[in-house]
């Protein structure tokens, strides 16, 4: 029963009002463009082996966004979103947590699902919502999910993960655990009411979730200044009485070192933790969107100069972990292995029908099945209109 | 058996329920050390401690978006919304997230372990917004189940039932009835089945249909009426969603008449829903047209209340009249 946190700062006899700037807000960089680490700079727990894990995770994501761009423009997609110079985040994040802790996406996180070994079968068989999509066809691509790999499906309402991450973590602290959940949301879905909720709720309850903002700069056509007033996404977590850090989120050390230190805290304290990523969306939001009619070439251009896979590769070489020869075998590689995968996907068959009406509850209702019969009967009817499915039950 | 009332039934699961599972957890605002503002949790913080039976900040979609973690997690989640009236800040968290879960997901991920607890409807001066019965906008969520108790024995055996069902649940409590219906309800654990309706008194005349705290109202009407030589059949829906056609259907086969009677606004309720799908099954046995005796199409009024209720008058003149149609 405590009020006396109300007492606890200084007092003064003038109105003497604070601004956003009041705090300030460093940004944790470890490593430069060229590949060379900052001589007083805290490395993160990371090997050979680790790096190359990394690394080629990063060209992975790199060669799908690519082809997968490329197939919808060809038609043979509906739908797609890049992660197009932020994919160190999303592959950073993942990589610095254990296997069991749960990660939560946006939709811009695929790296994540990357570095935990979801199979390029997966992703495809999503992209293409076939009868081997794991999520049964019934969401737009790019909303994957995997129960074995502890990554939570994606669903298109922003920042309703965000409050769902600080239960997870309740339960899994509950549970007494060794694990975590990691909530990765944008700029913009921070201005929704469920970021408000999740991070005063997992601050209060004690939840272990380390909340990771990728601030990318826009949010489809909104820059950031049209979002938010205050000193980014971090000023708010401070607020909300959380441990808090912002990063450069195209430094792939800087964002190890945090999620690393982060997820030790969140495990040892049982407290939520806080990451602003700072980085820039050098994709359209998704192929619905042209970013020409609302940014230049000059700005993205000079986001290209950072480009953080480019950076880690720059320090992989310097490392003398890499070599030009192994770069191009692997991207040639990648880009082979995604372009067969996608004609298997394409061929496969659409859901059954049946897949309709389950999940809808546990069992579904008799109500579901008569309206699933009566469909039946129709598209028996009408098997012209309905090609995927007429003959096939 | 022991005489209790509504409150203690709805506590006496929740005691149950905590007790059978050590990852039950209650929270919501005012629900620990406080017991709640009815006191439905009241003894569950000392009992089963802080972490388990706790008060949540003052937000509602917090509240079931930490609960849709929660039960995503494994946990037993029982979320409590202080009245139903503040449900809709919820609204996005329910409706597109716990209905959808399962189904997005390709049952990856589920919520079934998921129970929202909130007080409903009138008759308590509540004015705008400690008055409303919302069932009617969540009945129109696949997904979903919706839960309405009558009395403290109804109260107990839905919620355990409810708690333990396998997809997300709202269950209503009629607040009127909280201290004011009392009856006998066993001590030990029981269940009573979701989506079953249940014919409280048999008839050969009419079929009276409500559900929760209008229960009382069309039994008292239904008395009335059989004082004129009126046969009532008396049926609780008890589950809204998904809701029991076959037991309705049977029920109106026989009498050839329905009346059905809810508190919330007459435009959309679920007595729309019903009315429209026995009109589909009974139409060669329905000697009248169906009539819905529910709340006007305007907000919940505070002083003009008793004008505003469908009450057992009401309930009365719309008998009278489908009977002599």
């Amino acid at each position: 029963m405590s009020t006396e946190l109300y007492n606890d700062g200084p007092v003064v006899h003038q109105p003497t009002f604070i601004d956003g700037t009041s705090v300030e807000i460093p940004e944790l960089r470890i490593l430069d463009q060229d590949g060379t680490t900052y001589p007083n700079a805290d490395l993160p727990d990371i090997d050979q082996a680790s790096a190359t894990k990394i690394y080629q995770t990063l060209a992975f994501h790199r060669v799908l966004d690519e082809r997968m761009v490329a197939s919808q423009r060809q038609g043979r997609l509906s739908f797609y979103m890049t992660a197009l110079g932020e994919e160190a985040t999303s592959v950073g994040g993942a990589a610095a947590l254990q296997p069991q802790d749960m990660i939560m996406m946006q939709y811009r996180e695929q790296g994540a699902l990357m570095y935990r070994g979801f199979s390029l079968e997966n992703f495809m068989n999503q992209l293409f919502s076939n009868a081997e999509d794991l999520g049964k066809g019934r969401q737009m691509p790019i909303h994957y999910g995997s129960k074995a790999l502890n990554c939570m499906t994606v669903s298109s309402t922003l920042a309703t993960q965000i409050p769902q991450a600080a239960g997870y973590a309740y339960g899994q602290k509950l549970q007494g655990l060794d694990a975590v959940t990691l909530c990765y949301f944008g700029e913009g879905a921070a201005s929704e009411g469920d970021f408000h909720a999740g991070l005063n709720m997992a601050a209060v309850q004690e939840a272990p979730v380390i909340f990771f903002c990728r601030n990318n700069g826009y949010a489809i056509s909104t820059p950031s200044d049209e979002q938010f007033k205050g000193n980014g996404i971090a000023s708010r977590g401070v607020g909300y009485g959380m441990k808090t850090i912002r990063i450069d989120g195209n430094d792939i050390l800087a964002v190890l070192k945090a999620t690393q230190i982060a997820r030790a805290y969140a495990v040892k304290e049982s407290k939520p933790v806080l990451i602003e990523a700072m980085s820039y969306r050098l994709g359209a939001h998704s192929t619905s969107d042209d970013p020409s009619g609302y940014r230049t070439k000059e700005e993205e251009a000079k986001w290209q100069s950072h480009d953080p896979i480019l950076r880690m590769k720059n320090w992989m070489l310097k490392q003398n972990w890499w070599d030009e020869e192994q770069e191009t075998a692997l991207f040639e590689k990648y880009r082979e292995e995604v372009l067969a995968a996608v004609k298997v996907a394409e061929k496969i068959d659409k859901p059954h029908i049946d897949t309709m009406i389950t999940d809808v509850y546990d069992v579904p209702s008799a109500q579901l099945q008569a309206q699933l019969d009566e469909v039946k009967v129709h598209v028996k009817k009408y098997p012209e209109a309905y090609p995927f499915t007429a003959g096939k039950f | 058996m022991a005489q209790v009332n509504l409150l203690h039934a709805i506590n006496s699961a929740l005691d149950i329920a905590m007790a059978e599972n050590e990852r039950t957890v209650c929270f919501g605002e005012d629900v620990g050390h406080f017991g709640g503002v009815f006191r439905a949790t009241s003894g569950l913080q000392e009992k089963y401690g802080k972490a388990r039976c706790f008060n949540s900040p003052l937000v509602e979609q917090g509240i079931i978006g930490f609960a849709n973690g929660l039960a995503a997690q494994g946990t037993v989640a029982i979320a409590e919304i202080q009245f139903a009236d503040y449900i809709f800040p919820a609204f996005d968290q329910i409706v597109n997230e716990a209905a959808k879960f399962r189904y997005r997901t390709g049952n990856e991920f589920n919520v079934g372990k998921l129970t929202i607890r909130s007080p409903y409807g009138g008759g308590i001066a509540g004015g705008l917004y400690h008055s409303q019965s919302p069932e009617a906008y969540f009945a129109h969520t696949p997904g979903l189940k919706v839960v309405i108790p009558r009395n403290p024995y109804q109260a107990k055996g839905l919620l355990l039932a409810s708690i333990r069902d396998d997809n997300p649940v709202i269950f209503f409590e009629p607040k009127r009835l909280y201290r004011a219906s009392v009856g006998e309800v066993p001590e030990e654990d029981y269940q009573l089945p979701l989506g079953k309706a249940e014919v409280v008194q048999t008839g050969t005349d009419i079929t009276l249909l409500a559900w929760g705290a209008q229960m009382e109202i069309i039994e008292k009407a239904a008395q009335m009426a059989s004082n004129e030589g009126i046969s009532c059949e008396v049926v609780d829906l008890r589950t809204i969603l998904p809701w029991d056609i076959e037991t309705i259907t049977n029920s109106v086969m026989k009498t050839g008449r329905l009346l059905i009677s809810q508190e919330a606004p007459l435009t959309a309720g679920f007595a729309s829903e019903i009315a429209a799908t026995i009109q589909s099954e009974c139409f060669l046995h329905l000697e009248s047209p169906i009539a819905r005796v529910c709340g006007l199409d305007t907000p919940y009024p505070l002083a003009l209340e008793k004008e505003y209720v469908s009450d057992h008058l009401k309930v009365y003149e719309a008998i009278k009249k489908t009977v002599n149609f």
